[in-house]
């Protein structure tokens, strides 16, 4: 007898028992999530070695008679060389910078996103011409700093308040940390611009809506708000300019300064430029290595340690913020 | 797109069609049995009032819950009209019921001798309620305004026949009984045209957004009363 | 039989509301608005009665919030904006071009849609346009901080919490503070655009008895576009389609018994 059992007309199981896991092993996102994961780590990788490459050849170097000592001439000399002066000049002539480049980079931000008309002509100029500033190479600004900052406003300034006699026209730490500042606004620009532009609009027409003119509105509620934003953007700015060395070469850098530079027009040295210096002109490039290495390691942690002190007083910044007005 | 609420509005609308429709015919089957003496007829103009109360709970039920969807402007007047109108349906309901009631009962005995202008009155009662629906149906204040005018003629009648009755039981004392169902008969007419008023008047207020009622409107025809 | 007199009513009179009488105290008149070439606000003239609550309804787009911030001159903020015609409060034209806008924004105040408190505490928040118009002693500060918040039925929820941040309320709470700021500097006329919008219908029941309790002070005009809540607090209803003024009347007229048949469908929920 023939007879059709119902389960053998029962090919799929009745819908209540299906389950919800996956038919089949989906395997583009896993290669996709495995491929993020890969280029994270080859990133991390790069950096350890670099760092690694650098510690390992420097450490032996690194003591703090090295870090707190004027060198003599000879830096080559591995018992009595020093990077102090190198650090001072490193140091002043990024806090500098940052004194110029903070305020400037912010009103020019403010001014494009608060006062401007977003369509009019100079507005648009104005914008082109910082994205175009952020494209020009560092060895321009150099030279830029060279023709205008000591050749004109420095032989200006003698002129009119030294008798021209050289004292504002030729390199100082003044006209490099000016170069710096000039070369890293647009990056202080764009950071306080998103910054700006982050907070709702809502708040701004608040403030207005109570009686506040413009002005009052951008000092009490919007340049607040958008404070850690402007210290991202000087954070950037500090961790470019510290390694620079193309544009302090015409403007201020010395080969060799007896002393640590005191002055605004003084000279000084620089650790980038001394990298430089150690690797083209050393006699003796075995005996060399340790002290290149070595200063080298000194640059990243000057720079670590500047952007760490800046991103804690940015964390307060933000706590402060979200706790209370 | 359904547009819902307008859906539940002439729904509304509807059933108090149906609830107006069962009434009116009550009413003219009531009066057919008071004249034409008709005892099976009395008995289903009774009975068949039960429908039109259940009309009235199905309408106020319904508007209740419009009202719970905030209706406003034309929509607001027609659910209040509505639970309103309802009433008035359903105590003309009540008037058919009470007619019938007599009707049944004076089928029962001999009747009476008497000329009466009950069958003109009726008429004019219903006539009033079929107009008042009508302007109802057909949104007409103008032809709402003209029954709340003519209830005074059905007063008048009432007198008459009320006087005419009077008269009857003196001279015929053993018609007595037969003559007070009559009186019972011409009043609930009366009540049914009174009914027709206020449904009339609703429907100025409809249509309008003028409240007449106690306004002396329906007096402008007739000359001042005592 | 001794009659009883009744006073005899004419069918006016048991029409709906009275008509408000008095003085008008916002006088809006043919006022047009351009943005660019496009006209949003076309040849509007609207008398508002003085602490009575005005209602501006009508379809998305139909200009209301714009004549809305008209009033505070708020859209002078915008682009390309161009008004026709005159507008007054108090009497004084308040586009003239001797007016201070900021003396202007002191005396009419604005709450917005979503609530906008500042990143800053309870207290530094009503405290703001304190401040701005030259309250400083901490005493004066400190009573007119709490006066607000009792005004604005906030008081005994915050009061131990004065200065912890605004952020922290909720929207309702948020929305409520919002007015404490905007009532602290006493302004005459408050201006509201669809404030409860955003909030609860518990949270928005509690503005709206705010708003009735506020109207003994303050002439307020409020966008809503929800009906309902325009019957329920207002006094008089304007409603606005495409750019123009379709109907003004009192409140209960227009919800009872329009004049014009677009309000009339509007209102019955036919369109919009």
């Amino acid at each position: 007898m023939n007879t059709v059992t119902p389960s053998q007309y029962l090919p799929e199981p009745p819908r209540e028992t299906r389950h919800f896991r996956a038919e089949k092993f989906d395997f583009w996102s896993f290669f996709f999530s495995g491929l993020t994961g890969l280029a994270t780590l080859f990133i991390l990788g790069i950096l350890a070695t670099i760092l690694l490459n650098i510690i390992v050849n420097g450490w032996s170097a690194i003591s703090w008679h090295f870090v707190s000592t004027i060198p003599k001439k000879d830096f080559f000399d591995a018992n009595t060389t020093g990077v102090l002066p190198m650090i001072v000049g490193t140091a002043f002539r990024v806090i500098v910078m940052t004194i110029f480049v903070i305020p400037v980079g912010v009103i020019t931000a403010i001014y494009l996103t608060e006062y401007a008309s977003n369509t009019s002509i100079i507005t648009r100029i104005i914008r082109a011409a910082v994205n175009n500033l952020a494209g020009v190479p560092s060895i321009v600004f150099g030279l830029f700093g060279l023709g205008f900052f000591i050749n004109f406003v420095g032989k200006n300034m003698d002129r009119l308040l030294h008798n021209s006699s050289a004292v504002w026209g030729q390199p100082a730490l003044i006209w490099a940390s000016l170069t710096l500042a000039v070369m890293t606004l647009p990056v202080v620009i764009v950071a306080t611009e998103e910054s700006l532009k982050a907070i709702p609009p809502g708040l701004r027409e608040a403030s207005l809506a109570l009686g506040a003119t413009k002005l009052e509105t951008i000092l009490r509620i919007v340049l607040p708000q958008a404070l850690p934003g402007i210290m991202t953007g000087g954070i950037l700015a500090v961790s470019r300019a510290a390694g620079e060395v193309a544009p302090i070469l015409f403007t201020g850098v010395a080969y060799y300064m007896a002393s640590l530079p005191g002055h605004l027009s003084d000279q000084f040295m620089d650790l980038g430029y001394h990298i430089f210096v150690l690797s083209t002109q050393s006699p003796n490039i075995e005996q060399t290595r340790p002290i290149l290495y070595a200063t080298v390691l000194v640059l990243l942690m000057l720079t670590f340690a500047l952007n760490i002190v800046a991103i804690l007083i940015r964390a307060r910044v933000r706590k402060k913020l979200r706790a209370l007005g | 797109m359904e547009n819902h609420f307008e859906t539940g509005i002439e729904n509304l609308r509807q059933q108090l069609l149906v609830m107006a429709s069962h009434t009116e015919t009550a009413v003219n089957q009531a009066i057919q049995a008071l004249m034409q003496r008709d005892y099976d007829l009395a008995l289903r103009v009774k009975a068949d009032d039960d429908v039109i109360d259940r009309c009235e709970v199905v309408i106020d039920d319904l508007a209740i819950q419009l009202l719970t969807k905030a209706p406003l402007a034309t929509n607001l007047r027609l659910v209040t009209v509505a639970m309103k109108i309802s009433q008035d349906l359903e105590r003309i309901g009540d008037e058919a019921s009470k007619i019938a009631k007599r009707a049944r009962d004076l089928s029962q005995e001999p009747p009476v001798k008497i000329q009466l202008d009950l069958p003109r009155m009726a008429g004019r009662a219903l006539e009033m309620l079929k107009a008042a629906l009508d302007a109802f149906v057909h949104h007409d204040p103008a032809a709402a305004r003209a029954v709340i005018l003519r209830d005074k003629e059905v007063d008048d009648f009432n007198k008459q026949i009320h006087a005419a009755l009077v008269q009857h039981m003196v001279e015929n004392p053993d018609t007595i009984s037969r003559c007070l169902h009559w009186m019972v008969a011409a009043k609930s007419l009366e009540r049914i045209a009174d009914h027709a008023t206020n449904i009339a008047e609703d429907v100025v207020y409809l249509c309008e957004a003028q409240d007449i009622r106690h306004t002396g409107f329906k007096n402008q025809a007739a000359p001042a009363a005592a | 039989m001794a009659e009883i007199s009744i006073p005899k009513l004419t069918p006016q009179e048991t029409a709906s509301a009275t008509a408000p009488a008095g003085a008008p105290f916002i006088e809006i008149e043919d006022v047009s608005l351009f943005y660019g070439a496009s006209k949003a606000l076309k040849n509007i003239s609207l008398k508002l009665e003085e602490k009575v609550v005005t209602a501006f309804i009508g379809p998305s787009g139909c200009g209301k919030s714009t004549l809305l911030r008209c009033l505070n001159r708020m859209n002078d903020l915008i682009d390309g904006v161009r008004i026709e015609g005159t507008m007054k409060i108090g009497g004084h034209d308040i586009y003239a071009s001797d007016v201070d806008v900021i003396e202007l924004r002191k005396r009419v105040g604005m709450v917005f849609q979503k609530s906008n408190p500042f990143p800053k505490s309870i207290y530094e928040n009503v405290a703001y346009g304190l401040r701005l118009h030259g309250v400083k002693a901490k005493s004066d500060l400190d009573s007119r901080i709490e006066e607000s918040l009792r005004a604005s039925a906030l008081w005994d929820e915050v009061k131990d919490r004065l200065h912890s941040s605004a952020l922290g309320l909720s929207g309702g709470q948020q929305q409520r503070l919002c007015i404490a700021r905007a009532i602290a500097i006493k302004p005459e006329v408050i201006l509201m655009d669809e404030p409860a919008s955003a909030l609860d219908p518990i949270a928005t029941a509690r503005i709206e008895d705010l708003i009735l309790d506020l109207k003994k002070e303050f002439t307020i005009v409020i966008v809503t576009h929800n009906m309902q809540q325009a019957a329920r607090i207002s006094d008089q209803t304007a409603f606005f389609y495409i750019g123009e003024l379709v109907e003004f009347d009192a409140t209960t007229k227009i919800f009872t018994n329009p004049a014009q048949k677009r309000t009339e469908d509007y209102v019955s929920g036919r369109f919009g």
